[in-house]
């Protein structure tokens, strides 16, 4: 996509606010609408659209496909560790009210902390199955589509 | 207002569909189902179901049409036309239209204060929520604290899929490659 100069442009442009607009769903999603997997998806989004338009090994350089797969397995890891967390604390599974002194803080921790998980997990798993895809050989020319 | 918004945007969806159907240049089918996305979007957007819409837009909308397009780059990039007409799938389909239009008939009305879903257990959840988290995103507090089970279910199913597509698809193996001779 070397010569689409205007896509290049609006894409630089798109990039960061996608970015910023994903980290206030996912931080702002105990307030307003949003919350972990949608956070998940607008950062999985932007950063599949700056791989499209920007090549592989651009995106590759930022979130290389090691982390990328390693970062799926740690939001199960923090979503479900909450839960053992709250287990080791004397109460059921992902009763977050085991979390602080208060129930009320703790339930709000909890939710935090697994939004979190979700949002890690989600935009991993998006990202790798993008990278999945992207890295098969056949390779189509501008024309051909 | 709301009325014309939504006829607007049914047309429109509708339109779409009947483009998708007609057309055999898989690049404009994969294209014209991200607009059909998008418009699905905004029709959640008039249903007040924002969360929903930013789903249906980031995933319907963009990452599944990188997607089909990526799977086209591997495999074909026209329909084939079909070999023989044949009538029963039609017949199936009409009967299923049918029979969804006639359960909707039964169904309440938008937003009417006495159907099911506003008074099993959704009221429940409205009055305990500020109480029990004090989290101001009801829904959130659901999803999250209430349906933790449920949550936890689903980033698993998540994790699953990508586990499935990197063993069928990805190029794990490409590690091992220099003492693997295929």
């Amino acid at each position: 996509m070397r010569h689409h100069l205007i896509l290049r442009v609006i894409t630089k442009l798109l990039v960061p606010p996608i970015v910023l607009f994903a980290l206030y769903v996912q931080f702002h999603g105990d307030y307003s609408p949003g919350g972990g997997f949608q956070a998940g998806v607008i950062l999985a989004a932007g950063l599949i659209l700056f791989g499209i338009v920007y090549g592989q090994r651009k995106v590759k350089k930022v979130f290389p496909p090691w982390l990328v797969h390693k970062l799926a397995a740690l939001g199960v890891l923090i979503y479900g560790g909450t839960g053992v967390i709250s287990l080791l604390a004397g109460k059921a599974f992902l009763d977050y009210s085991a979390l602080a002194a208060h129930p009320k803080d703790g339930q709000h921790y909890g939710i935090i902390a697994v939004e979190l998980g979700v949002g890690v997990t989600v935009s991993a798993v998006m990202v790798a199955i993008f990278y999945a895809f992207a890295a098969r050989p056949p390779r189509i020319n501008d024309e051909d589509w | 207002m709301d009325v014309l918004i939504n006829l607007v945007l049914f047309i429109m969806l509708v339109a779409t569909a009947l483009a998708i159907l007609r057309m055999r240049h898989l690049f404009a089918v994969v294209m014209l189902s991200g607009v059909f996305s998008l418009l699905s979007a905004l029709l959640f957007v008039t249903l007040d179901a924002v969360d929903v819409a930013f789903t249906e837009a980031a995933v319907g909308a963009g990452i599944s049409t990188v997607l089909l397009l990526g799977t086209m780059a591997l495999t074909s990039r026209e329909e084939k036309m079909p070999r023989n007409f044949s009538l029963l799938p039609l017949i199936v389909v009409i009967i299923t239209g049918v029979v969804l239009v006639y359960g909707t008939l039964d169904m309440p009305n938008f937003g009417s204060a006495d159907s099911p879903a506003q008074t099993h257990v959704a009221a429940e959840y409205l009055k305990k929520t500020p109480k029990d988290t004090g989290v101001p995103n009801v829904v959130t507090a659901i999803l999250a604290s209430y349906r933790g089970y449920d949550t936890f279910g689903e980033v698993v199913v998540v994790f699953t899929a990508a586990i499935g597509v990197l063993i069928l698809i990805g190029n794990l193996a490409r590690r091992r490659e220099p003492e693997e001779s295929d």
